[in-house]
């Protein structure tokens, strides 16, 4: 399956309409298996959305992502495009893990609960498999001991923290993360991006949009400029921050560095 | 069908009049537990703690208590107290008993939810109680009260289909007596049904289009 | 006035109106356990995404609502049998309230639903769950504990409806009451043991529904 021949990921020219407003404007992106690419952007630049479609959670108009060489979302046959039925779109989003800005930790359930619906009702992993799945990637994120606890017992960066091993228990070809640490107090930051540094150490494939312009320098071993639904500018991160080509990234690094 | 319409053309005036009955009822015991209902609101929420345990006392025994037990009990007491009720005054009796306290929650409701402000910006003018209470605090109140008061009405015209039980000849019980007479059970019990749809539906309409209007201002 | 307070004839009778409460109680309880699933099925579909499914739930909970309580249970025993269906009054007025409570619930339920935060549905959508599960294992348990109050609300109202049972001869709380009114003429008495038997398992339910929310704490 997954050769040398394909991207692990592969976006090719997508385009995504909010009613009149566009959005996506022809976007082109791929990602190799390892790879860490962080994606950069003032707000409204189509960043979140970006993501929001490789997860399949929304809908586009046009374009095409294949994951492993897998063409998700929609079936095209008679010259139509298709969306796919729900089991269909359920089967190829739990291949890729998604983090939120917000966390959306499922409030009635405790962490390891959380981490553990998935491996239930997607795997169908037996009970007890699944707990140990679950306390195994607790324990990877630092948070053995809340196994337990529910998600209004734990901190913001805790509920990040689980929300990081829900995603990475169900063993994701890619992993997610929108803003993940944007919604948190600055002093819970850093634990959060301690935890996704930690994975992208371990050979995750991560696809990342993000504020932090350090950690994107620090974690990436790729940064995209995205600007009014378009990507301006793609390579490694010395060259995104050391020295842009693009005006409008030169001007975004200037305005956000302060 | 053709069957059906004879014996409602025959069955006409008996059940405009007990049609008549049941919006009276409903009306009037809206009418009146409106009046008891703005006085209990304004005792739960202003009174003293003494004075505002009674009305407590009342609201909590008539909103735990069935309102067929009310209409029982308002049939069947008032005659061992020496006083005389018709079937009609004694269901209208309980009915308005049952929508003061409703009543009097709805308003005490909306007068808590007033800004204190209000109250201390109309004694800096120097109102006195009674007319910071009728310029300031229940004009308020009655505005956002309206749209459930007007629920209250549906509820009134649904609680008036149990006067049927004592005896009261409103709606259902001239349904039921029509029927006694040509066994049509389920296309009168159905044709009654309709009539407390159409009043009913009107009274929630009224209640939104009110609801719609408030939320403007 | 002539009448002075004696309640023995009514405590005479206090086993009958204990069972008649127990009968309320169950009518009750029957009534609501099948009206959740009405409501739970109606505040799906009235949520979701079918047309004709939003405009049905829609068209049940305006249409029962807006009736009186005591004309379903007329028809439902007085007039299904000559459409050929024939119901004991107990089956016919815990039909009847189920009906009328289901109405009630579709209301408290889509309430709940519309309270359960987007990004938490989409999170179970991000790890593969179809819609049925999502809806299943997060949005009902969310929505339920989040209706929880309203429900138990809705419940004590049915109880007191069940006093309506009294009208097909259902010996229940308030037909024993109005059968001790007029056997012994002791009116007051009567009804103030029956209206304070009301009361008193009103109060009771409330108190275990609080118990039951302090055990699940809110999300």
């Amino acid at each position: 399956m997954s050769d040398k021949q394909h991207p692990l990921l592969a976006i090719r020219g997508l385009k995504k309409q909010f009613g009149a407003t566009e959005v996506l404007k022809g976007v082109d992106l791929d990602l190799n298996k390892g790879d860490v690419v962080s994606i950069i952007g003032s707000s409204g630049s189509g960043k979140t959305t970006l993501l929001r479609c490789v997860n399949l959670l929304e809908e586009y108009q046009g374009g095409e992502i294949a994951l492993d060489g897998e063409t998700i979302g929609y079936r095209s046959g008679d010259g139509r495009r298709r969306r796919l039925s729900d089991r269909e779109l359920s089967r190829q989003r739990a291949m890729t893990g998604m983090v939120f800005q917000s966390f959306n930790l499922f409030p009635h359930l405790t962490a390891a609960g959380n981490v553990m619906l998935g491996l239930r009702k997607v795997l169908k992993l037996p009970k007890a498999e699944a707990r140990a799945i679950a306390e195994n990637w607790l324990a990877r994120v630092g948070l053995a001991a809340r196994a337990d606890h529910y998600p209004s017992q734990l901190s913001g960066g805790q509920q990040q923290r689980v929300a990081i091993a829900r995603a990475l228990a169900m063993n994701p070809k890619l992993v997610l993360l929108d803003e993940v640490t944007s919604a948190l107090d600055p002093e819970l930051v850093q634990e959060v991006l301690n935890t996704v540094k930690g994975i992208a150490d371990d050979g995750a494939t991560l696809l990342i949009v993000t504020h932090e312009m350090r950690f994107a320098r620090d974690v990436s071993s790729r940064v995209v400029f995205m600007e009014q639904g378009r990507i301006a500018e793609d390579g490694p991160p010395a060259q995104i921050f050391g020295a842009p080509k693009n005006a409008r990234l030169a001007e975004f690094l200037r305005t956000t560095r302060h | 069908m053709q069957a059906f319409l004879d014996q409602l053309w025959i069955a006409r005036w008996p059940l405009w009049e007990g049609l008549l009955l049941t919006i009276g009822s409903a009306a009037g015991s809206i009418l009146f537990g409106t009046l008891l209902g703005v006085i209990v609101g304004v005792q739960l929420a202003y009174a003293p703690w003494w004075l505002r345990l009674p009305f407590r006392i009342y609201v909590d025994i008539m909103r735990g208590t069935p309102v067929l037990v009310l209409i029982l009990a308002a049939y069947y007491i008032p005659a061992v107290a020496g006083l005389s009720l018709g079937p009609t005054q004694a269901g209208i009796l309980a009915l308005t008993l049952f929508a003061g306290a409703h009543i009097g929650e709805l308003i005490r409701g909306s007068l808590q939810a007033i800004q204190p402000g209000q109250a201390e910006a109309g004694r800096s003018i120097g109102l006195t109680f009674p007319q910071l209470l009728a310029y300031v605090l229940l004009p308020q109140a009655v505005r956002s009260a309206l749209p459930p008061w007007i629920n209250t009405g549906v509820e009134l015209i649904k609680g008036s289909s149990l006067l049927s039980i004592i005896g009261v000849g409103e709606l259902l019980l001239k349904t039921q007596e029509v029927i006694g007479r040509n066994f049509m059970t389920i296309q009168f019990y159905v044709f009654a049904g309709i009539l407390y749809l159409a009043i009913n539906i009107a009274l929630d309409q009224l209640g939104k289009a009110v609801e719609r209007r408030v939320g403007q201002h | 006035m002539e009448y002075s307070l004696h309640f023995g004839a009514v405590w005479a009778s206090f086993d009958k109106l204990l069972s008649g409460l127990a009968i309320g109680l169950g009518l009750a309880v029957v009534a609501v356990a099948i009206g959740t699933v009405l409501g739970l099925l109606a505040a799906f579909a009235s949520v979701g995404p079918y047309r004709l499914l939003r405009w049905a739930a829609a068209f049940y909970v305006s249409l029962i609502r807006n009736l009186p309580l005591l004309v379903l249970v007329l028809l439902a025993y007085f007039a299904l049998p000559q459409a050929g269906i024939t119901l004991d009054k107990y089956q016919s007025f815990a039909g009847a309230l189920a009906l009328y409570s289901g109405a009630y619930l579709t209301e408290v339920f889509r309430a709940g639903l519309i309270s359960v935060p987007k990004g938490v549905i989409e999170a179970a959508r991000a790890i593969g769950l179809t819609r049925l599960q999502t809806n299943v294992s997060v949005v009902a348990p969310i929505m339920l504990r989040n209706a929880l109050p309203s429900l138990g609300n809705t419940f004590i109202g049915m109880f007191k409806d069940s006093s309506i049972a009294a009208a097909i001869a259902v010996p229940e709380l308030t037909f024993e009451a109005r059968k001790i009114n007029v056997d012994t003429f002791r009116v007051i008495e009567t009804w103030t043991v029956a209206s304070g038997l009301y009361i008193a398992a009103c109060v009771v339910i409330a108190a275990l529904l609080r118990g039951l929310e302090r055990r699940f704490p809110k999300f």
